[in-house]
Protein backbone atom coordinates (compact mmCIF):
# COMPACT_ATOMS: atom_id res chain seq x y z
CA UNK A 1 0.00 0.00 0.00
CA UNK A 2 1.07 2.98 -1.14
CA UNK A 3 1.76 5.82 1.94
CA UNK A 4 0.93 9.19 0.20
CA UNK A 5 2.20 11.45 2.81
CA UNK A 6 3.20 14.73 0.93
CA UNK A 7 2.04 17.83 2.44
CA UNK A 8 -0.71 18.57 0.10
CA UNK A 9 -2.81 15.36 0.73
CA UNK A 10 -2.31 16.43 4.98
CA UNK A 11 -3.10 19.94 4.27
CA UNK A 12 -6.55 19.47 2.54
CA UNK A 13 -7.96 17.06 5.32
CA UNK A 14 -7.52 13.66 3.75
CA UNK A 15 -5.95 11.59 5.90
CA UNK A 16 -3.52 8.94 5.20
CA UNK A 17 -6.35 5.78 3.87
CA UNK A 18 -7.61 8.79 1.94
CA UNK A 19 -10.76 9.35 3.78
CA UNK A 20 -12.99 11.88 2.45
CA UNK A 21 -14.85 13.57 4.88
CA UNK A 22 -18.36 15.03 4.76
CA UNK A 23 -20.56 17.33 6.16
CA UNK A 24 -24.01 16.53 5.77
CA UNK A 25 -26.68 19.33 7.45
CA UNK A 26 -30.38 18.24 7.69
CA UNK A 27 -33.04 18.79 10.37
CA UNK A 28 -34.90 15.54 9.43
CA UNK A 29 -33.53 12.75 11.42
CA UNK A 30 -34.48 10.05 9.04
CA UNK A 31 -32.87 11.60 6.52
CA UNK A 32 -29.71 12.32 8.71
CA UNK A 33 -29.58 8.47 9.45
CA UNK A 34 -30.32 8.00 5.45
CA UNK A 35 -27.58 10.06 4.30
CA UNK A 36 -24.83 8.67 6.78
CA UNK A 37 -25.75 5.36 5.73
CA UNK A 38 -25.69 6.04 1.81
CA UNK A 39 -22.13 8.20 2.82
CA UNK A 40 -20.52 5.34 4.80
CA UNK A 41 -21.13 2.71 2.27
CA UNK A 42 -18.84 4.83 -0.28
CA UNK A 43 -16.35 4.78 2.67
CA UNK A 44 -16.89 8.54 3.50
CA UNK A 45 -16.01 9.43 6.66
CA UNK A 46 -19.46 11.11 8.49
CA UNK A 47 -20.31 13.91 10.56
CA UNK A 48 -23.87 15.00 10.64
CA UNK A 49 -25.42 18.20 11.91
CA UNK A 50 -29.02 19.19 12.49
CA UNK A 51 -29.12 22.87 11.34
CA UNK A 52 -27.14 25.50 9.80
CA UNK A 53 -25.86 26.65 13.46
CA UNK A 54 -24.45 23.60 14.44
CA UNK A 55 -22.68 22.87 11.31
CA UNK A 56 -20.91 26.36 11.17
CA UNK A 57 -20.08 25.71 15.05
CA UNK A 58 -18.39 22.78 13.48
CA UNK A 59 -16.53 24.24 10.52
CA UNK A 60 -14.84 26.63 12.80
CA UNK A 61 -17.53 29.36 11.93
CA UNK A 62 -19.73 29.63 14.95
CA UNK A 63 -20.53 33.26 16.31
CA UNK A 64 -18.64 32.78 19.88
CA UNK A 65 -15.53 31.48 17.03
CA UNK A 66 -15.28 34.27 15.21
CA UNK A 67 -13.24 36.85 17.36
CA UNK A 68 -10.91 33.41 18.37
CA UNK A 69 -8.43 33.64 15.93
CA UNK A 70 -6.68 30.51 17.10
CA UNK A 71 -9.82 28.45 16.36
CA UNK A 72 -9.92 26.18 13.62
CA UNK A 73 -13.16 24.29 12.26
CA UNK A 74 -12.57 20.22 11.52
CA UNK A 75 -11.37 19.92 8.35
CA UNK A 76 -14.10 18.73 5.62
CA UNK A 77 -14.15 17.35 1.99
CA UNK A 78 -17.77 18.14 1.54
CA UNK A 79 -20.50 19.57 2.68
CA UNK A 80 -23.90 18.21 1.78
CA UNK A 81 -27.58 19.97 2.78
CA UNK A 82 -31.05 19.99 2.78
CA UNK A 83 -32.19 23.17 1.41
CA UNK A 84 -35.12 23.30 3.38
CA UNK A 85 -34.70 23.98 6.89
CA UNK A 86 -36.47 25.99 9.71
CA UNK A 87 -34.61 28.91 10.71
CA UNK A 88 -31.16 28.98 8.63
CA UNK A 89 -32.08 27.76 5.04
CA UNK A 90 -29.26 25.58 3.17
CA UNK A 91 -29.06 28.69 0.65
CA UNK A 92 -28.22 30.84 3.93
CA UNK A 93 -26.10 28.38 4.95
CA UNK A 94 -23.86 28.22 1.86
CA UNK A 95 -23.41 32.11 1.01
CA UNK A 96 -22.05 32.25 4.82
CA UNK A 97 -19.48 28.96 3.65
CA UNK A 98 -18.53 31.05 0.44
CA UNK A 99 -17.92 34.16 2.48
CA UNK A 100 -15.44 32.86 4.16
CA UNK A 101 -11.77 32.63 3.14
CA UNK A 102 -11.63 29.41 4.88
CA UNK A 103 -14.30 27.44 3.60
CA UNK A 104 -14.70 28.91 0.22
CA UNK A 105 -13.19 26.19 -1.30
CA UNK A 106 -15.32 23.22 0.08
CA UNK A 107 -17.95 21.93 -2.38
CA UNK A 108 -21.45 22.40 -1.13
CA UNK A 109 -23.93 20.14 -2.70
CA UNK A 110 -27.47 21.21 -1.93
CA UNK A 111 -30.07 18.75 -1.48
CA UNK A 112 -33.86 19.43 -2.27
CA UNK A 113 -37.42 17.14 -2.56
CA UNK A 114 -38.55 19.58 -4.38
CA UNK A 115 -37.57 20.64 -8.23
CA UNK A 116 -38.13 24.40 -8.64
CA UNK A 117 -35.71 25.71 -11.46
CA UNK A 118 -35.19 29.29 -9.60
CA UNK A 119 -34.24 27.32 -6.61
CA UNK A 120 -31.47 25.48 -8.02
CA UNK A 121 -30.39 28.43 -10.42
CA UNK A 122 -30.49 30.35 -7.13
CA UNK A 123 -27.83 27.56 -5.30
CA UNK A 124 -25.84 27.51 -8.48
CA UNK A 125 -25.18 31.13 -8.51
CA UNK A 126 -24.66 31.20 -5.23
CA UNK A 127 -21.41 28.62 -5.56
CA UNK A 128 -23.15 25.01 -4.90
CA UNK A 129 -21.37 22.21 -6.81
CA UNK A 130 -24.75 20.82 -7.65
CA UNK A 131 -28.27 20.79 -6.75
CA UNK A 132 -29.34 17.27 -6.23
CA UNK A 133 -33.06 15.78 -5.50
CA UNK A 134 -34.19 13.91 -2.25
CA UNK A 135 -34.30 11.01 -1.84
CA UNK A 136 -30.20 10.56 -2.66
CA UNK A 137 -29.85 7.00 -4.27
CA UNK A 138 -26.60 5.03 -3.61
CA UNK A 139 -26.04 5.80 -7.54
CA UNK A 140 -26.03 9.56 -6.55
CA UNK A 141 -23.54 9.29 -3.76
CA UNK A 142 -20.87 7.12 -5.81
CA UNK A 143 -20.93 9.71 -8.47
CA UNK A 144 -20.15 12.71 -6.38
CA UNK A 145 -17.08 10.54 -4.84
CA UNK A 146 -15.63 9.89 -8.00
CA UNK A 147 -16.45 13.93 -8.75
CA UNK A 148 -14.13 14.73 -5.68
CA UNK A 149 -11.53 12.14 -6.57
CA UNK A 150 -10.96 13.66 -9.64
CA UNK B 1 -43.64 -24.08 7.75
CA UNK B 2 -40.61 -24.72 6.44
CA UNK B 3 -37.86 -22.16 4.83
CA UNK B 4 -39.16 -22.58 1.02
CA UNK B 5 -42.52 -21.83 2.23
CA UNK B 6 -41.86 -19.04 4.22
CA UNK B 7 -39.84 -17.63 1.61
CA UNK B 8 -42.14 -17.67 -0.80
CA UNK B 9 -44.71 -15.94 1.84
CA UNK B 10 -42.33 -12.89 2.59
CA UNK B 11 -41.85 -12.34 -1.40
CA UNK B 12 -45.26 -12.59 -1.63
CA UNK B 13 -45.99 -10.52 0.67
CA UNK B 14 -43.46 -7.98 -0.24
CA UNK B 15 -44.41 -8.01 -4.15
CA UNK B 16 -48.55 -7.58 -2.83
CA UNK B 17 -47.51 -4.16 -1.47
CA UNK B 18 -45.19 -2.72 -4.16
CA UNK B 19 -48.59 -3.80 -6.51
CA UNK B 20 -50.78 -2.01 -4.23
CA UNK B 21 -48.76 1.15 -4.24
CA UNK B 22 -47.84 1.10 -0.77
CA UNK B 23 -44.09 0.94 -0.72
CA UNK B 24 -42.24 2.55 -3.68
CA UNK B 25 -38.37 1.84 -4.83
CA UNK B 26 -37.42 3.78 -2.80
CA UNK B 27 -37.99 1.14 0.08
CA UNK B 28 -35.40 -1.34 -2.53
CA UNK B 29 -32.89 1.70 -1.29
CA UNK B 30 -33.18 1.33 1.66
CA UNK B 31 -33.06 -2.82 1.88
CA UNK B 32 -29.86 -2.28 -0.20
CA UNK B 33 -28.00 0.17 2.45
CA UNK B 34 -28.77 -2.58 5.07
CA UNK B 35 -25.58 -4.51 5.77
CA UNK B 36 -23.98 -7.30 7.96
CA UNK B 37 -22.27 -3.84 10.07
CA UNK B 38 -25.98 -2.41 10.50
CA UNK B 39 -28.72 -5.76 10.07
CA UNK B 40 -31.58 -3.57 11.36
CA UNK B 41 -30.98 -0.61 9.77
CA UNK B 42 -34.65 -0.95 7.49
CA UNK B 43 -36.33 -1.75 10.82
CA UNK B 44 -34.67 1.42 12.73
CA UNK B 45 -35.28 4.02 10.27
CA UNK B 46 -38.93 2.75 9.13
CA UNK B 47 -39.16 2.93 13.44
CA UNK B 48 -37.54 6.42 13.04
CA UNK B 49 -40.82 6.89 10.62
CA UNK B 50 -43.70 5.62 12.64
CA UNK B 51 -42.43 7.98 15.78
CA UNK B 52 -42.26 10.95 13.80
CA UNK B 53 -45.32 10.53 11.74
CA UNK B 54 -47.61 9.75 14.68
CA UNK B 55 -46.16 13.32 16.29
CA UNK B 56 -46.48 15.13 12.84
CA UNK B 57 -50.50 13.72 12.24
CA UNK B 58 -51.19 15.13 15.95
CA UNK B 59 -49.66 18.48 15.38
CA UNK B 60 -51.85 18.36 12.37
CA UNK B 61 -54.90 17.72 14.61
CA UNK B 62 -54.11 20.21 16.57
CA UNK B 63 -53.42 23.01 14.16
CA UNK B 64 -56.83 21.99 12.38
CA UNK B 65 -58.28 22.83 15.48
CA UNK B 66 -56.99 26.79 15.97
CA UNK B 67 -59.68 29.26 15.75
CA UNK B 68 -57.90 31.00 13.35
CA UNK B 69 -55.90 28.05 11.74
CA UNK B 70 -52.18 28.67 10.77
CA UNK B 71 -52.05 27.39 7.21
CA UNK B 72 -47.91 27.93 7.01
CA UNK B 73 -47.69 25.76 10.47
CA UNK B 74 -49.83 22.97 8.45
CA UNK B 75 -47.82 23.47 5.60
CA UNK B 76 -44.64 23.24 7.25
CA UNK B 77 -46.19 19.90 9.00
CA UNK B 78 -47.55 18.50 5.96
CA UNK B 79 -44.04 18.74 3.87
CA UNK B 80 -41.97 17.51 7.10
CA UNK B 81 -44.64 14.54 6.98
CA UNK B 82 -43.95 14.13 2.65
CA UNK B 83 -40.29 14.41 2.97
CA UNK B 84 -40.04 11.12 5.55
CA UNK B 85 -42.60 9.27 3.72
CA UNK B 86 -40.49 9.35 0.55
CA UNK B 87 -37.49 9.07 2.01
CA UNK B 88 -38.31 5.49 3.25
CA UNK B 89 -40.83 4.89 0.31
CA UNK B 90 -44.24 5.21 1.70
CA UNK B 91 -45.51 6.14 -1.36
CA UNK B 92 -49.70 6.71 -0.48
CA UNK B 93 -48.90 8.26 2.62
CA UNK B 94 -46.50 11.01 0.35
CA UNK B 95 -49.22 10.88 -2.02
CA UNK B 96 -51.70 11.49 0.38
CA UNK B 97 -49.47 15.18 1.42
CA UNK B 98 -49.25 16.28 -1.72
CA UNK B 99 -53.34 16.69 -1.92
CA UNK B 100 -53.20 17.78 1.90
CA UNK B 101 -50.83 20.64 0.41
CA UNK B 102 -52.89 21.71 -2.48
CA UNK B 103 -55.89 21.97 -0.31
CA UNK B 104 -53.24 24.33 2.64
CA UNK B 105 -52.77 26.29 -0.25
CA UNK B 106 -56.23 27.26 -1.33
CA UNK B 107 -56.48 27.30 2.78
CA UNK B 108 -59.66 25.26 2.56
CA UNK B 109 -60.26 23.89 6.14
CA UNK B 110 -62.87 21.48 4.64
CA UNK B 111 -60.43 19.61 2.47
CA UNK B 112 -57.73 20.05 4.76
CA UNK B 113 -59.47 17.95 7.42
CA UNK B 114 -60.72 15.43 4.76
CA UNK B 115 -56.83 15.01 3.73
CA UNK B 116 -55.95 14.45 7.81
CA UNK B 117 -57.99 11.79 7.60
CA UNK B 118 -56.60 10.82 4.81
CA UNK B 119 -53.53 10.72 5.47
CA UNK B 120 -54.41 8.99 9.52
CA UNK B 121 -55.73 6.05 7.01
CA UNK B 122 -52.94 5.30 4.65
CA UNK B 123 -50.02 5.88 7.54
CA UNK B 124 -52.10 3.16 9.46
CA UNK B 125 -52.66 1.00 6.34
CA UNK B 126 -48.30 1.21 5.76
CA UNK B 127 -47.69 0.61 9.69
CA UNK B 128 -49.58 -2.41 9.42
CA UNK B 129 -48.54 -3.64 6.46
CA UNK B 130 -44.31 -2.70 7.35
CA UNK B 131 -44.93 -4.09 10.82
CA UNK B 132 -46.58 -7.51 9.32
CA UNK B 133 -43.36 -7.20 6.74
CA UNK B 134 -40.85 -7.62 9.60
CA UNK B 135 -42.75 -10.26 11.40
CA UNK B 136 -42.37 -12.66 8.29
CA UNK B 137 -38.79 -11.58 7.95
CA UNK B 138 -38.44 -12.44 11.36
CA UNK B 139 -40.07 -15.37 11.00
CA UNK B 140 -37.68 -16.61 8.04
CA UNK B 141 -34.74 -15.70 10.15
CA UNK B 142 -35.46 -18.04 13.15
CA UNK B 143 -36.36 -20.76 11.03
CA UNK B 144 -32.91 -20.46 9.45
CA UNK B 145 -33.28 -18.34 6.80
Amino acid sequence: MELDMDASSLSNGMGVENELHVLAVDDSLIDRRLVEKLLKNSSFKVTTAENGLRALEFLGLGEDQKNNLKTTGSKVNLIITDYCMPGMTGYDLLKKIKESNALKEVPVVIVSSENIPTRINKCLEEGAQQFMLKPLKQSDVKKLRCQLMT
Amino acid sequence: MDVVQLQKQLADYTRSLFNEGFLDDQFNQLQQLQDDSNPEFVVEVVSLFFQDSQRLVNELAKDLEQQSVDFKKVDAHVHQLKGSSSSIGAQRVQKACISFRNYCDEQNIEGCLKCLQQLKNEYSLVKNKLETLFKLEQQLLEAGG
